[in-house]
């Protein structure tokens, strides 16, 4: 009987545990949005993600967020130019070519590099970087589109190569074997078969890479350079939407229309990654089905 | 039980007594290394003096004064009549100790040929979109403008004592402290900042504001226009513990600290 009560217990534990994240997600969103609501009886919706001045402690403040938002979308676009040829590209490789004794060098080698903290990333944009891409291409300042998407890009790497490792290696051998029965040689499967296959856990993989990236912090404060414009090259400093809630809400008084926009900006980054988190979540149910898996 | 209960009691009262008077600083990131120097010093002879220093910024420290919360209020501005008023309406009387002075150093990169500028060009230039120094009488370069990021009381005392309250131009770039503006103007041979006298080095050069250098002397004297200076408030006549340790700021030991931290002592 009292082993029965333990076990009983146990699984009770268990199931709270589970459920737990659960909590955690819904106490995040309504602190988000009772939070950011307050904002706008000052500003209407479309001002705010409309409006092209970011000048919140000026007297009268200006709560217009599209040059943060555009920035944010810059960055995380030109990460995704660099991390997705690399990820995948380290993928196939790691997954079709390498051997044994490599794969168990570059597997290892390419966690780790998602282990670096993000600080350390930033310290390398800032200091390195950018103004070694400030004397190549003889810009005023180094800390602007070109650099933050280079670092985002390479932190985001590993997120994607691994993910994407992983859907290859879930491709069925049959496939492969199949593919060669019918005389494709190893090109031609991996081309028309294998990534084709394994084409929405790779696109998982990006979308998961692009979260990463737009979600990113640190790094952001340390090398966009923090100037709220709407870039018009990719040599313009910016003010991803991370970097003003990280730079302003420590000194924005509790409680002030400074503070609820911040929640709001902080909300509308929430809805995107949401929204990046739930396709790419539509997409490997997909794939999985197609494949007749049933993990 | 009740006995139990009783000892607790006593102890929960007796503890603070133990541990010393307790003071509370709360308020600007600029006061924030001088009052933290100060405290530990005259913690170093006052046995008795708990001081616990937090940052914020200058508005959460006046805040945070009239709501009770702080002892003393550390802030880079003088206090407001919304925030003097607020404090009446709570039957608190806000009282300013001048502890320093501070003066803003405007500074360029050393290869800069600009010497000078009037207030009124370092506004055109932070608030418009001058593009080059050649307006200046400068090198054919792109103007790269810096500032201090929107929250700090830095970029509020130059907003005030510079930009007349207009807003900084929108590409300029932000950097969250003095050191990062330095290290950002030190390696951008375009760029303009603005720091604390303290943070000058031989890295970057400073300009001279209508003609005047900033320095000791000239913030001092009133001479040099882009100066302030920086409070420590109190609600009412300081008393106790609070009294001693604002006379030990104002007094030679914490004035050599704000020399040592880079700010400009109130005396000689």
């Amino acid at each position: 009987m009292i082993k029965r009560n333990k076990e009983k217990g146990i699984e009770w534990l268990f199931t709270a545990l589970a459920f737990s994240s659960l909590v955690f997600l819904t106490g995040i969103v309504i602190v988000l949005v009772k939070e950011a609501l307050p904002i706008f009886s000052t500003v209407s919706l479309p001002a705010f993600l409309g409006g092209e001045s970011w000048y919140p402690t000026a007297e009268p403040p200006e709560f217009g967020i599209f040059p943060l938002i555009m920035a944010s979308f810059w960055v995380s676009a030109g990460a995704m130019l660099i991390c997705v040829p690399l990820g995948v590209g380290s993928a196939l490789y790691l997954h079709e070519l390498a051997g044994e004794r490599q794969r168990a060098v570059l597997k290892p080698v390419i966690e780790v590099l998602a282990s670096v903290p993000s600080i350390i990333y930033g310290f390398f944009g800032m200091v390195i970087l950018a103004p070694f891409l400030q004397d190549r291409f003889n810009l005023p300042i180094g800390l602007c589109v070109l650099s933050t998407s280079i670092v985002l890009g390479v932190m985001a790497t590993p997120t994607v190569a691994s993910i994407a490792e992983d859907a290859l290696g879930y491709v069925p051998r049959s496939f492969r074997e199949a593919s060669f029965a019918l005389g494709a040689n190893r090109w031609e499967t991996l081309t028309r078969v294998i990534i084709p296959a394994a084409g929405s856990g790779i696109s998982t993989a990006v979308i998961l890479g692009m979260s990463r990236a737009i979600g990113e912090t640190m790094t952001v404060l340390m090398v966009a350079g923090g100037a709220a414009v709407v870039p018009s090259s990719i040599f313009d400093p910016v003010r991803p939407m991370t970097a003003a809630i990280a730079a302003e809400m420590g000194e924005a008084p509790v409680g002030s229309d400074h503070y609820h926009a911040l929640f709001a900006v902080a909300l509308a980054l929430f809805i995107v990654t949401f929204a990046f988190n739930i396709i790419a979540e539509l997409i490997s149910r997909r794939y999985r089905l197609k494949l007749g898996l049933s993990r | 039980m009740k006995k139990i209960m009783t000892i607790l009691l006593v102890l929960g009262f007796a503890a603070p007594a133990l541990a010393g008077q307790k003071v509370v600083v709360e308020g600007s990131t600029t006061l924030l290394p001088i009052a933290q120097k100060a405290a530990e010093e005259f913690m170093k002879t006052e046995k008795d003096a708990d001081i616990s220093i937090r940052g914020g910024g200058s508005g959460v420290g006046i805040a945070s004064l009239i709501d009770g919360a702080c002892d003393i209020g550390d802030s880079s501005r003088p206090i407001k009549q919304g925030e003097l008023d607020r404090a009446a309406k709570r039957g608190r009387k806000i009282k300013a100790h001048i502890v320093a002075m501070d003066g803003l150093s405007s500074i360029v990169h050393p290869s800069n040929t600009v010497g000078g500028l009037t207030k009124e060009q370092l506004k055109k230039i932070y608030t418009t979109r001058a593009a080059n120094w050649k307006e200046f009488g400068g090198p054919d370069l792109k103007i790269v403008v810096v500032s201090r990021d929107s929250a700090g009381g830095t970029f509020e005392a130059f907003g005030e004592l510079v930009l007349n309250k207009k807003n900084v131009r929108p590409d300029a770039i932000m950097q969250a402290s003095n050191q990062g503006v330095v290290s950002i103007v030190a390696r951008t041979p375009g760029a303009i900042g603005y720091v604390g006298l303290g943070y000058l080095s031989a890295s970057v050069k400073a300009i001279s504001v209508n003609g005047v250098m900033p320095s000791r002397e000239t913030v001092l004297r009133g001479k040099y226009p882009v100066s302030r200076p920086l409070f420590m408030y109190t609600a009412g006549e300081p008393e106790g513990m609070v009294k001693k340790f604002i006379e030990f700021v104002k007094g030679p030991e914490g004035q050599k600290l704000v020399e040592e931290e880079g700010f400009v002592s109130l005396k000689k």
